[in-house]
C-alpha cells in the first residue's frame, strides 16, 4: 500500500488575516497500482491535496505515510520521496528551461543521480512514449507548439520512472484531440509500468473513461470515494457542488425513466452502446 | 512557502485611516517623515510617539504587522547604531583599550535608531492601510501639475501600478515553478554560492519566459482596449476629498506645527 493520509488538514497563511482552510481533516488510503481520479470544483482543495503527496506542501495537521514511513519524520528524505512520486503540474510546459528538449527531459533523472548512460536512455524512452516526433528532440523547447511542449514536459517527469505518477489537470487548455491523446498516453504508461496514477481533473468525462476509483473533493474534504459507477449514482449530489456525471449517465437514467429496460450503470460511451444494443436485443 | 512574504502588503480593515483619501495619507506621511528627522529632546519624542501609536491604534492594524516590517532592517539598524556609537567624537564616557564611547555617540546612536524605527513603522501605516492602486492613484493626482513641464506623470503612475500588480503574480509563478522543479529533483537550498546560483537556472529561465509572455499579453490587451495614455482618460473610482480628509489634514498640520514649535522654542 503506498499512501495513508491520517487526518490531514492544510491552512494557507495560518495565523494571518488571509487564513484559508484548503484541506479539512482528510483521511485516505491509496493502494499500489491504482488508477485514481481526483475530482472537484475549482478551490475544492484537490491541487493542495496532491502537493502533499510528494512533500511539496506540509500539512498543518495530521500525518502522511508512504510505504509505512512517516514522511514528516526528521530522518525522512523528502528528495528521495520526490524521485518516487512524480508530479506533473498544471501547464507543465511552463517548467521547460533547457536549451534542447532532450536536455530538459534529462533534468529529472539526472537529479536522481543516475549515470549519463542511464539517464539519456530514460530520456529517450520517455520521449518515445509520449510520441513526440524525433525531429524535435534537439530543438529548443520554446519553438514547440503548445501540445508538443506539454508532451515534452510530461516526458520530463516520466523519465524519472516514478512509482506514483500524479497529474494535475494535464489536459487544461488542450483541444479535444490533444486531450484524448494525452489521457491515452497516461493510461498506456499505467498499463505498461503498473504504476500508481493519480489524475486530478474537474471533468468527469475525462476521468470516467480511464480510472478505476474516483475521489470527489468538496470544500477541502472528501465527499465521495469509490468506483466510478458508484460515484455517478450520486449524480444529483454532484450537481449540487457544481460537478456533473458523464453525459451517458444522464442518458441512461432518462431512458430508464421513459420506461426502457436499460441498465443505468454505464459511464462511458462504449458501455452505453453495449447496454442499448442489449436492450434492443441485438446482442 | 513564498506566499507568506509581506512586502508593503495591504491589511484590510474598516477604520478611519483606511477610509482616508490616499493623497491625505501621502501628505501626512511626508510631514511625519520630516518631523521624525527634525524633532529634538524628550518632549518632541513624546509627541511623535503619542501621535504615531495613536494613528496605529486608529488604523486597527495589529501592531505585529508594523513590527514585522522592522525585521528586514535589523542588520542595517545594528550597523548604523554601532557606527554612530563608536565613531562620534566628543566627551568620552567609557573607554576600553582603543574603543571610546562618547556622550554624543550614545545620543546619536539612540536618535538614529529611533528615527529609523519610526520611519519604517510610520510609513508602513500608509502601505498597510492603502491598496497599491489607491496609492498610485494618489501619487498621480498629487503630481499632476508636473505634467505641465512634460514629466510623464500618467505613464509613470501606470508603470508603477502595473509593476505593483505583477508582484504577487510573479511571486505565485515563482512558487509554482519552484515546486515543479523540486518535483523533478531540483535543489534550491544546499551547496555553495556558485552551485546555488547555477541551481537557480531552472527557476529563472521559465520565470523570465513567463514574465515576457505576460507583458506581451498585457500590452496586446491594452491596445485591444484602445489604450493611448493619460489624455482624456477618466477613472472608474475618481479620488474625491471627503469631510474626514479635511480633519486628517488639520490633525497632521497641527501635529507638525507642535513638533516644530517644540524644536524652536525649547
Amino acid at each position: 500500500m503506498s499512501f495513508i493520509l491520517d487526518k490531514v488538514s492544510h491552512r494557507y497563511s495560518q495565523g494571518t488575516a488571509y487564513e484559508i482552510t484548503a484541506l479539512d481533516n482528510v483521511n485516505l488510503k491509496i493502494n499500489d497500482g491504482e488508477f485514481i481520479g481526483i475530482i472537484g470544483h475549482t478551490g475544492s482543495g484537490k491541487s493542495t491535496l496532491v502537493q502533499h503527496l510528494n512533500g511539496l506542501l506540509r500539512a498543518t495537521e495530521g500525518a502522511i505515510y508512504y510505504n509505512g514511513q512517516d514522511i514528516y519524520d526528521k530522518d525522512y528524505d523528502l528528495r528521495d520521496l520526490r524521485t518516487q512520486v512524480g508530479m506533473v503540474f498544471q501547464y507543465p510546459e511552463h517548467q521547460l528551461f533547457e536549451e534542447t528538449v532532450f536536455a530538459d527531459v534529462c533534468f529529472g533523472p539526472k537529479n536522481q543521480g543516475l549515470p549519463e548512460k542511464d539517464y539519456t536512455l530514460r530520456a529517450f524512452e520517455a520521449l518515445q512514449s509520449v510520441g513526440l516526433p524525433e525531429k524535435y528532440y534537439y530543438a529548443s523547447p520554446f519553438e514547440l507548439s503548445g501540445g508538443q511542449k506539454r508532451r515534452a514536459a510530461i516526458a520530463g517527469v516520466l523519465a524519472m520512472k516514478p512509482a506514483v505518477l500524479i497529474l494535475d489537470e494535464p489536459t487544461a487548455g488542450l483541444d479535444p484531440k490533444g486531450r484524448d491523446e494525452i489521457l491515452d498516453l497516461i493510461a498506456e504508461t499505467h498499463v505498461h509500468y503498473g504504476n500508481t496514477v493519480i489524475l486530478v481533473s474537474h471533468s468527469m468525462e475525462d476521468v470516467a473513461k480511464y480510472v478505476d476509483r474516483i475521489i470527489v473533493m468538496n470544500q477541502g474534504s472528501v465527499m465521495l470515494d469509490g468506483v466510478p459507477r458508484d460515484v455517478f449514482h450520486h449524480y444529483k449530489e454532484l450537481e449540487e457542488i457544481g460537478l456533473a456525471a458523464p453525459q451517458v449517465t444522464y442518458l441512461m437514467h432518462e431512458m430508464r425513466e421513459a420506461g426502457m429496460d436499460v441498465s443505468t450503470e454505464p459511464t462511458t460511451v462504449e458501455e452505453a452502446k453495449d447496454a442499448i444494443l442489449r436492450m434492443l436485443g441485438r446482442k | 512557502m513564498l506566499r507568506d512574504i509581506t512586502l508593503g502588503q495591504y491589511y484590510p480593515a474598516d477604520s478611519v485611516i483606511h477610509a482616508l483619501d490616499p493623497r491625505t495619507k501621502l501628505f501626512g506621511t511626508l510631514l511625519f517623515i520630516i518631523s521624525v528627522f527634525s524633532f529634538d529632546g524628550l518632549l518632541g519624542f513624546g509627541v511623535i510617539t503619542l501621535f504615531m501609536f495613536g494613528i496605529i491604534y486608529m488604523s486597527k492594524v495589529p501592531l505585529s504587522f508594523m513590527v514585522r516590517g522592522l525585521k528586514a532592517i535589523v542588520i542595517l539598524l545594528l550597523i548604523a547604531g554601532a557606527l554612530n556609537l563608536f565613531l562620534t567624537p566628543g566627551q568620552p564616557l567609557v573607554s576600553l583599550w582603543k574603543i571610546v564611547i562618547t556622550k554624543e555617540g550614545v545620543k546619536n546612536a539612540t536618535l538614529m535608531t529611533v528615527r529609523m524605527i519610526y520611519l519604517i513603522m510610520g510609513t508602513s501605516v500608509m502601505t498597510l492601510t492603502t491598496t497599491p492602486n489607491q496609492l498610485t492613484d494618489g501619487l498621480e493626482k498629487s503630481l499632476r501639475p508636473l505634467s505641465k513641464i512634460h514629466v510623464p506623470v500618467h505613464e509613470i503612475a501606470m508603470m508603477m501600478s502595473i509593476a505593483l500588480r505583477f508582484i504577487p503574480i510573479l511571486i505565485e509563478e515563482t512558487d509554482k515553478i519552484m515546486k515543479a522543479q523540486m518535483a523533478r529533483g531540483a535543489d534550491f537550498e544546499s551547496g555553495g554560492l556558485i552551485k546555488k546560483a547555477k541551481n537557480m537556472v531552472p527557476l529563472l529561465v521559465p520565470l523570465f519566459v513567463s514574465a515576457f509572455r505576460r507583458a506581451n499579453d498585457l500590452a496586446l490587451a491594452m491596445e485591444a482596449r484602445c489604450y493611448v495614455g493619460g489624455d482624456g482618460r477618466t477613472k472608474m473610482k475618481p479620488l474625491v476629498y471627503q469631510k474626514r480628509d479635511l480633519g486628517g489634514y488639520a490633525v497632521v498640520v497641527i501635529y507638525f506645527v507642535i513638533v516644530i514649535l517644540i524644536k524652536t522654542l525649547l
